[in-house]
């Protein structure tokens, strides 16, 4: 018998390890059948495991253990990668689903939180991605100071926005920020010296004399070029993660969710509705911007094309499938939205289509997502009751 | 029971803790208050009556800052806060319940209560982010002091703070409301129509409850607007009574059950 509080941490351990064998399963299978099959394992793994009660045992102990949930679920990542180091497109997609995950938390943290919607949100990778092109083309910045100044010009081109969604509610606002979008777009595809609609490069990220988009040999072991981007997604999601957890967790997590659910009785109770609305907005850029700017160096190559209307929909559809406000539904959304169109390739084509298709779906029967969000445990360890 | 009685004494010569004088609010063509003047002195029960449509929730909408009023002044604490924003007005110490429910109902028991604390809690990104330790302490903190307030109104509510504040029934949402409107102890409580909703018995017990906890904080003031007379008889010191938009009567309810003009605009006797 282990340990009592190994026990309770197992089915937590279990379920990281189920998925990261899976996960890997399923990003090196090379045939459609082998697509399908896996497709149709996991969802008869999950009936069968919600039949016999063990997703609530597996919920019970990540809610009992989040700091070995949290550790297991980092190693899981990493253990996945190193398995698939030398496969360029696996990397690859890991990679992109992360820092779609760490834009994805940026709208939660918008929508979800504070109830702004954002519909422009490709536009502020985009400008992360932009960011990122024009530091390494036109300055001697260290490049990994793109960055940060990703995030800042997200935030900055975000304030002109701060008006009008503030004076607009509901529709108008989800307007406001749709022409925002396009208007981005059409201002990148005008603008020369934003290389017009050919786009623009975006030099690699050189570390102290290592350029991060070479691949890595270790003797006669060699890794992807997209290997040392993806630890740099990685890291980067996991300090939004616990960011944006942490805030969630906190008197301002409360008060953003209060403003989103009821302003009058937010505004009698001394909440400044228009400062936690520009606060929620702005650190959402920021978000977007950081993962754009870290999106654009592994793309290599952007152009305006990258960030349409259609793309911010994909970044709403990742927040409502994980369930609205929902943290770590958002993340494994991501995971979900990449990488499932890109191994099912019959669905390819009409990827945009599937994403409408499935967010009708949600809206109509489950509107609170694949995880719906639990009730805020302040303090890890908490078990909040499900609402 | 001494402490609210000297309480009361000591303010009693001294100026009213809330004054509106010549208060106007008006809608279109529509006066819904009409040179409407209100004092309400420290640690007194003040009961607001007046058929519907008289401008009663429309004067805890002025008072607390939602709608701005077209003429008069308001003075809260010897302070004017005249078209003050509503936060403005909170921090002052007046808070308020609402006549429909308005609650944070996807969220827990205990979150409601604290959105009521605001001015007393650390808004700063650094202490909420960062210093998780300090955080906890000042969580810890609070939740005892929800826990404790919410007893007084209901003993087992208070081993519900953390469910979701949807899961109550109705006089259990009304108390958590209260709840969140005193958590911050304010000087003067705004009550629109607690019984809206809910059964004489319930009505009965909620009054209590309001009692009780009046006693001990001490000096609290409140104005009620309630439809059943029997509540307003029994809680209340003095009553102003509003017919479309205008004071039409003051003083203790027997004098103004009285009052002719009270009896015909109100109480149905012809």
């Amino acid at each position: 018998m282990p340990p009592p509080a190994l026990a309770s941490r197992l089915p937590a351990i279990g379920c990281v390890a189920l998925a990261t064998v899976y996960g890997v399963a399923f990003l090196a299978a090379e045939s459609q059948a082998a697509v399908g099959a896996l497709l149709a394992l996991a969802a008869a793994a999950i009936a069968l495991a919600a039949r016999a009660g063990l997703l609530e045992t597996v919920r019970a102990s990540i809610g009992a253990n989040p700091a070995t949930f949290d550790v297991a679920a980092v190693t899981g990542v990493l253990a996945a990668a190193a398995w698939l180091h030398h496969q360029h497109f696996a990397i690859l997609m890991m990679t992109t689903a992360m820092l779609l995950a760490v834009a994805a938390l940026g709208l939660t943290v918008q929508f979800g939180f504070a109830g702004v919607v954002n519909f422009a949100g490709a536009a502020f990778l985009g400008i992360g991605c932009y960011t990122a092109a024009i530091v390494t083309k036109y300055t001697a910045l260290p490049a990994l100071l793109t960055l940060p100044l990703g995030g800042l010009a997200a935030a900055l081109i975000g304030s002109i926005l701060i008006l009008p969604v503030l004076r607009t509610r509901g529709h108008y606002a989800a307007l406001v920020t749709i022409a925002f979008g396009i208007l981005f777009k059409t201002f990148l595809e005008v603008n020369d010296a934003l290389g017009g609609p050919q786009g623009m490069q975006v030099k690699p990220i050189v570390l102290l004399g290592w350029n991060l988009s070479k691949p890595i040999h270790l003797g006669t072991f060699t890794v992807s070029f997209y290997f040392s981007y993806l630890l740099l997604a990685l890291a980067l999601l996991a300090l939004c993660f616990v960011l944006v957890r942490r805030l969630e967790r906190s008197w301002i997590g409360l008060s953003l969710d209060a403003i989103r659910l009821d302003e009058v009785a937010s505004a009698c109770y001394g909440l400044d509705i228009a400062r936690w609305k520009v606060l929620a907005f702005t650190l959402g850029n920021v978000l977007a911007g950081c993962a754009g700017a870290v999106y654009g160096h592994v793309l290599g190559f952007i152009a305006p094309n990258n960030f349409t209307f259609a793309d911010s929909l994909v970044l709403v559809s990742i927040v409502l499938l994980g369930g609205i406000g929902n943290v770590w539904g958002a993340t494994v959304a991501a995971a979900f939205v990449v990488i499932l169109p890109e191994k099912l390739q019959i669905i390819q084509e009409y990827r945009f289509a599937l994403y409408a298709a499935l967010v009708i779906l949600i809206l109509l029967f489950r509107p609170q997502g694949l995880l719906p969000r639990p009730l805020r445990a302040y303090l890890p360890g908490w078990t909040p009751k499900s609402p | 029971m001494t402490e609210t009685m000297t309480a009361t004494m000591t303010t009693a010569t001294t100026d009213p803790l809330l004054a509106c004088a010549g208060l106007v609010c008006r809608f279109g063509g529509l006066v819904a208050l009409d040179r409407v003047d209100l004092a309400v002195r420290e640690g007194e029960i003040v009961g607001l009556i007046g058929p519907n449509g008289s401008g009663k929730t429309t004067l805890f909408n002025v008072v607390t800052g939602i709608y701005a009023a077209d003429g008069g002044t308001i003075a809260f604490a010897g302070a004017d806060i005249t078209g003050a924003r509503p936060q403005a007005v909170y921090r002052a110490g007046i808070t308020r319940t609402f006549q429909r429910s308005r609650m944070c109902l996807p969220l827990s028991v205990f979150d409601n209560i604290m959105v009521g604390n605001h001015k007393r809690l650390d808004h700063g990104l650094v202490f909420n982010l960062l210093r998780r330790a300090a955080f906890a302490a000042e969580l810890r903190r609070n939740w005892d002091e929800a826990a404790e307030l919410v007893a007084v109104f209901n003993p087992q509510l208070a081993a519900r703070l953390d469910e979701p504040a949807a899961r109550l029934a109705m006089i259990d949402r009304r108390r958590v409301e209260i709840c969140r409107a005193l958590i911050s102890r304010p000087r003067l409580l705004l009550l629109d129509e607690p019984s809206a909703g809910m059964t004489h018995e319930e009505t009965r017990e909620l009054m209590d409850d309001i009692l009780v906890v009046r006693e001990r904080m001490s000096g609290l003031t409140i104005v009620i607007i309630e439809h059943e007379m029997g509540v307003i008889e029994r809680i209340t010191d003095r009553c102003v009574v509003l017919n479309y938009g205008r004071k039409i009567s003051e003083g203790k309810f027997a004098q103004i059950a009285a009052d002719r003009q009270v009896q015909e605009a109100y109480l149905g006797v012809a």
